[in-house]
């Protein structure tokens, strides 16, 4: 499977560790539905990426699940954590924002659906940890600018919505900053209350 | 950007009821014509030939409903829609008869006698026989109903007169169903018609002149394609993507799953694979691999000859080398032979050597996985290498794959490369 693959490998590592490119993700032990969906929506034009969208363009779904399932199951090392570029008290409000979301404005925790640990939860919804800022802050604006969506109801472009640009930067930051989970396996299917409905994540 | 059908950009523009027809028939309520018996070995029919046609890539939109249109492309002269070719009586064909169809299919005509922009290609469609104009339309005639309006063309002046569609049926349209050629096979003559006129493969391997319209004396000859900088090969020429010296076995391998020991699809033709050839059953397939096979002209390509580089290009090829061995070595082998099909040969393969460079530089720039088919179902993948090399190491590593171990390509620049960072994706 590594070899058929190997045209991911350049820009998410060989087992999908990510690379040095800040704006490439690590794919490695997300859970593969998360997976599975965004190679859909690469592929179906939901999620606007020119370079992943060609790639995938004629891929069939049996596939693109064998290859979700494959970046799953893998586990190489997470990289160093990120040293902080900003502020203690932007990666407070960040470390804020991420485990107790801002009531006043609505905005629930990531913590909430990513797991406390935010190792993400099967199916379908991802750990935020190896992801640097960039990428973070990057698919959170996609969301709010609608060149990533979801299946309806489109949790994450809610949330999105809702976060102002420090509220991005801090998000970004203080996730990017995170060590290594101790234990990087996923909450089990439907063990989160989430506190939105999410059509990627189907209770 | 719309599916990889923007092939039929290259031409004036798509067909259209939503300019032409739509406004007339809207003047009263349609009446939607009871659709005959059905008969499932007809629908069946109707169902392969769409297929054959890959009417699907341009009248369903990314995740649209089947056959609703809507599809977006671009093209020289605006943006076209494709139109809604299911049976709602308000906003498909389901008002249209038999004959209507093949009117539209045959003669380029909308029922109330509008013309179709000549992106619906229609002058490759006029070949098809009534018979099999039937069977289309029977199966069209069974699928869901889908009311959804036809978008308007957004077409710039003068483009967006109709009336200049007059000028181009002068200039480049024949009407005629295919006729037989008595002195060949019926492998041949099926391919012919096949090739000719559902596959319309002249759309994109026939140059396209200023005038969106494809010379019938250069059928087959290559051109680039408008607006994708996607190279198609001449189809007659051995030294491009001419089959004279595939195996029948060659062709129809690499036609039916988008590889075969030669070479594998890629770019736009990936999309024809995807979405029509690999249907087609093993005789229509091997037909047209006798027809393609027959069409290549003259000899095989020259005995290559290794030519003696100047200082400069000595040096480039160098430094070629060095990016070759590190990137594509591992897989292409150190002499270019590849590990067929899933890793193709670049010693000899034509595709590398063509005069135009556009599709070997864009290969390594975005790399591409042939379509996943029934035949070819786990394909694998060419990395892209736009993020990890440089203008001058894609020129140079695509200057030594052009002209080692017998290639004959032509060097390319880093300006060559560079300009095609910028060219559509998808």
């Amino acid at each position: 499977m590594a070899a058929r693959v190997l045209a991911c490998a350049g820009c998410h590592g060989a087992q999908g560790e990510g690379t040095s490119d800040v704006y490439f993700p690590r794919l490695a032990g997300k859970p593969a539905g998360y997976l599975y969906n965004q190679l859909i929506a690469f592929r179906d034009g939901r999620r606007r990426y020119p370079p992943m969208n060609y790639l995938l363009e004629f891929l069939p779904d049996a596939y693109l699940q064998e290859i979700a399932t494959y970046f799953a199951s893998l586990r190489p090392p997470f990289a160093a954590p990120a040293i902080p570029t900003v502020s203690a008290e932007v990666l407070a409000r960040g470390e804020t924002l991420v485990k107790n979301g801002d009531p006043q404005h609505g905005i629930p925790a990531c913590s909430g659906c990513h797991n406390p640990g935010f190792t993400g939860m099967e199916p379908a919804i991802p750990g935020l940890l190896g992801l640097r800022a960039s990428y973070i802050s990057a698919q959170l604006g996609g969301w709010r600018y609608g060149t990533r969506t979801a299946l309806a109801p489109d949790c994450m472009q809610i949330v999105a919505s809702l976060l102002t640009e420090d509220d991005v930067k801090a998000v970004a930051a203080y996730l990017a900053s995170r060590p290594a989970p101790a234990d990087p396996s996923f909450a089990p299917r439907g063990s989160l209350p989430m506190p939105l409905a999410c059509g990627s994540e189907p209770h | 950007m719309p599916r990889a059908l923007k092939k039929l950009l290259s031409v004036l523009a798509v067909s259209s009821m939503t300019i032409g027809t739509t406004g007339a028939i809207a003047q009263q309520p349609p009446k939607p014509v009871p659709a005959p018996i059905a008969n499932p070995a007809l629908i069946a029919k109707g169902e392969y030939l769409a297929r054959a046609g890959d009417c699907i890539a341009c009248h369903t939109a990314r995740e649209g409903k089947i056959f609703a249109g809507g599809l977006p492309m671009e093209t020289p002269f605006g943006t076209i829609y494709t139109s809604n070719i299911t049976p709602d009586p308000q906003t498909g064909i389901g008002t249209w008869t038999s004959d209507q169809f093949f009117t539209t299919m045959h003669n380029g005509r909308f029922p109330d006698g509008g013309l179709l922009y000549p992106a619906m290609p229609f002058a490759s469609y006029t070949k098809v026989t009534r018979e099999d104009s039937d069977a289309i339309f029977a199966y069209l005639r069974s699928i869901p109903p889908v009311r959804q309006a036809n978008r308007p063309h957004d077409l710039r002046f003068p483009y967006n007169n109709r009336s200049l569609i007059i000028g181009w049926r002068t200039l480049f349209f024949r009407e005629g169903e295919y006729k037989p050629d008595p002195t060949k096979s019926a492998d041949w003559n099926r391919g012919a018609y096949l090739v000719e006129g559902l596959g319309h493969c002249g759309m994109c391997h026939t140059a396209i002149n200023a005038l969106g319209g494809s010379s019938e004396s250069q059928a087959f000859e290559g051109g680039l394609i408008p607006m994708q900088n996607w190279y198609a090969p001449s189809l007659t020429s051995n030294k491009e993507a001419g089959l004279g010296d595939w195996s029948i076995e060659e062709i129809s391998d690499l036609l039916r799953t988008g590889v075969s020991t030669r070479g594998a699809v890629y770019g736009p033709m990936a999309e024809v694979v995807y979405n029509s050839l690999q249907y087609l059953n093993d005789d229509d397939t091997r037909a047209m691999a006798v027809y393609l096979k027959s069409l290549a002209q003259g000899t095989s390509p020259e005995k290559p000859a290794a030519s003696l580089p100047s200082a400069e290009s000595s040096l480039l090829l160098s430094f070629g080398k060095s990016i070759y061995d590190r990137e594509c070595g591992g897989c292409h082998g150190a002499t270019g032979v590849g590990m067929p099909p899933h890793y193709p040969p670049l010693a000899g393969n034509p595709s590398i050597q063509m005069v135009s460079a556009v599709n070997a530089i864009r290969m390594v720039l975005n790399g591409g996985y042939p379509p996943g088919t029934a035949g070819n179902p786990r394909p694998y993948g060419m990395p892209p290498f736009a993020q990890r090399l440089s203008d001058d190491e894609v020129a140079a590593v695509v200057t030594y794959i052009r002209t080692s171990w017998g290639n004959r390509g032509e060097p390319v620049s880093a300006r060559q490369a560079n300009e095609l960072r910028s060219a559509t994706l998808n």
